[in-house]
């Protein structure tokens, strides 16, 4: 175990790093469904929006400047999405899935084409800023300090979302409006503004985590449908409309990710996707989702 | 029903008492399969909404009109696709050639999204599959021609059965999740699997297909290869959808749990519609490889999916003839007017995925015939 562990110490950091990363996209994912039933899959193009400013604003050398003023102009940028895509969405509420997917999905094209046009195809990278753009020694190994900084701060922001949801009267609201949407109608709460609101901090919160991932994926199109297909993978296993499940999904598949890829790199798309399928073979609605969302 | 235009006063009290009558009909036992099984398939028969499309009446008024004006129509759309490359440029003739192997792979996906009620998101995953089955079997083994469609067909066929149980066992959104998952990661295996899928750069220099000991090298000839299978696929697809298990796969998109009480096996059902659609969507794949002669990831990626079932809702889901003329027009968007855009075809039917959602609800079919979701 104590071999394993020293062999594999890097692939579990970023693990870790990866799925805290994870839990800041697909927890704005998990909510917007679990609140609003709408399958957002422009979320990925969120991110993709995210990582682009990255690129932009930042760049190949990071100063502190760049990479906060970057971090702040994806967070407008994403707020103003989260807001535009609930009013798309809005007209849609009582249509099928498939229409509100095909409409996020319509978004998530023009996005990632602008961004073509705009940027160009080439991968473009993104420094950290300094004093962590170096490494440290791990047990022996060297270790990028951006992604020791990145799980500092991915925990960081999973505990102040995991406080707001779980503990505060708005948290309260939401999850109510979770659990059964029809009824906090009914007794009275206009949840029309908590809905907008929790569709713009998630798209806020997956358009920061472009930033933040700059580092480590760059930017580049594609990689917006890489990153959805992921949180998509956390959704599942942690089951829709639960913070706890999006952070417990997360920080599994970052390590199934992570540790797949490190022991078995031409397996690793089966390793992702046999989680999935054990996951759900054994608990459909996923690990913490109620079962009234399952059958949603 | 929500969203549908008014008719005049008579049509819609006419409305309301079918309906009536109906969800009268709806409380009363019935022996299995019977609404289902009498459904008239096809454009001409589905011209009224499901309400009404259950009464005897409309039962008896197409048997009336007869299957003859689009069988009619059919011999002639054929005719003139097989007359084309005779008229058509040979660039005309490559893009109608792109057509119909789309039109195949919107068609399959139809038979999951309109007929059976599974909107995949993933459906791509098997037509690449099939794709690079077919071209690696025309480097390594035969290009003689029925193998690398059968081989595409086959592998289409297994990837899809080996994925798709875990697809059927989810419903409504988790289904658009999961495939769309599947899709993604069957992607990345071909991006990853170096040594038989060329990694990023793809399967190039997949040689001719050959007829007969003959290399098909002239556009006409392999679009009229791709002409006769596409047709082939398009028949066998329109067949199952009409049969009574085609009936029963509709009874599942309208009331699986009604289906489940009248005793069909629904998740063996929709499991074998999967599989069926893969497997067809695994043909579409083996025409590209002998068209392009090239597969590269893309094509089984998510832009493709998204396309296909973009295809699928313009041309209103569950017609199956909407879904290819769907297709004819995205094709031509992305390869007759993208090139005018710089390339940036993809912005376009982004638009057009909006404008769809937005004004066509229902899809061109929806235009001639309009149902309750």
């Amino acid at each position: 175990m104590g071999d394993w562990l020293d062999a594999n110490l890097v692939g579990v950091v970023n693990g870790f790093a990866i799925g805290f990363l994870l839990f800041i996209v697909a927890v704005g994912l998990s909510l917007v469904f679990g609140m609003m039933d709408v399958l957002n899959l422009a979320h990925g193009a969120l991110f993709l929006t995210g990582a682009y400013v990255g690129a932009a604003v930042v760049g190949g050398d990071a100063s502190w400047g760049g990479f906060l003023g970057a971090l702040g102009l994806a967070a407008g940028l994403g707020l103003a999405g989260g807001v535009l895509l609930s009013a798309l969405t809005e007209p849609l509420r009582r249509r099928s899935h498939l229409d509100q997917a095909l409409l996020t999905l319509g978004v998530t094209l023009v996005v990632a084409e602008l961004l073509v046009i705009a940027y160009g195809d080439d991968p473009l990278s993104v420094g950290a800023p300094p004093g962590l753009d170096g490494s440290v020694p791990v047990l022996g190994a060297a270790y990028p300090v951006y992604r020791l900084a990145l799980i500092g701060v991915g925990a960081l922001l999973a505990v102040a979302v995991f406080v707001l949801v779980e503990r505060t009267d708005m948290g309260a609201l939401i999850r109510a409006t979770v659990a059964d949407r029809d009824m906090v109608a009914a007794i009275g709460v206009d949840n029309r503004l908590v809905r907008v609101r929790v569709f713009a901090a998630g798209s806020m919160l997956a358009a920061t985590a472009g930033v933040l991932g700059g580092p480590i994926y760059g930017a580049r199109p594609g990689l917006d449908a890489t990153i959805l297909i992921l949180a998509l993978v956390v959704v599942v296993v942690g089951g829709l409309g639960s913070v706890r499940g999006a952070l417990v999904g997360a920080l599994l598949i970052g390590q199934v990710d992570s540790l797949g890829r490190s022991l078995l790199p031409d397996a690793a798309p089966f390793v992702l996707f046999g989680s999935l399928a054990l996951v759900l073979v054994l608990r459909p609605q996923g690990l913490f989702g109620g079962r009234g969302v399952a059958r949603a | 029903m929500d969203g549908q235009p008014a008719g005049d006063a008579e049509e819609r009290s006419a409305a309301t008492d079918a309906e009536r009558r109906s969800m009268a009909r709806e409380a009363e036992p019935r022996p299995r399969g019977q609404e289902t099984a009498q459904r008239p398939v096809g454009p001409e028969a589905e011209g009224r909404p499901v309400g009404r499309e259950a009464q005897p009446r409309s039962v008896a008024r197409t048997a009336r009109h007869g299957p003859l004006l689009p069988a009619g129509l059919a011999a002639a759309v054929v005719a003139g696709l097989a007359a084309a490359p005779l008229f058509l440029a040979p660039f005309a003739t490559t893009t109608l050639t792109r057509i119909l192997v789309f039109a195949l792979l919107a068609v399959s996906l139809d038979l999951l999204v309109g007929v059976s009620g599974l909107p995949s998101l993933g459906h791509a995953a098997y037509f690449g599959a099939g794709a690079y089955a077919a071209g690696w079997i025309s480097i390594h083994t035969t290009s003689a021609v029925p193998l690398p469609l059968l081989a595409g067909a086959a592998t289409g066929a297994l990837a899809a059965a080996a994925t798709g149980w875990v697809a059927v066992r989810a419903h409504g959104v988790y289904f658009l999740m999961l495939t769309l998952a599947l899709g993604e990661l069957l992607h990345q295996l071909a991006q990853t699997w170096d040594s038989v899928t060329g990694g990023a750069n793809g399967m190039a220099a997949i040689p001719s297909a050959e007829l007969g000991g003959e290399p098909l090298r002239l556009a006409g000839y392999v679009y009229w290869y791709v002409l006769a299978a596409a047709l082939l696929g398009f028949l066998t697809l329109w067949l199952v959808a009409r049969s009574p298990y085609g009936a029963a796969l509709r009874g599942i998109r309208d009331n699986e749990p009604r289906m489940r009480a009248l005793g069909y096996p629904t998740r063996i059902y929709k499991y074998a519609a999967f599989v069926l659609a893969g497997a067809v969507a695994g043909a579409a794949g083996g025409l590209l490889a002998a068209q392009e002669r090239l597969v590269t990831p893309a094509d089984l990626g998510f832009t493709t999916a998204a396309l296909a079932l973009l295809a699928v809702v313009i041309g209103g889901a569950g017609s199956l003839w909407g879904a290819a003329l769907g297709a004819a027009l995205v094709i031509l968007v992305r390869d007759v007017i993208g090139p005018d855009l710089d390339g940036h075809g993809t912005l376009l039917l982004g638009v057009v995925f909006i404008a769809v959602v937005y004004l066509l609800p229902r899809g061109a079919a929806g235009l001639v015939r309009r149902r309750g979701r």
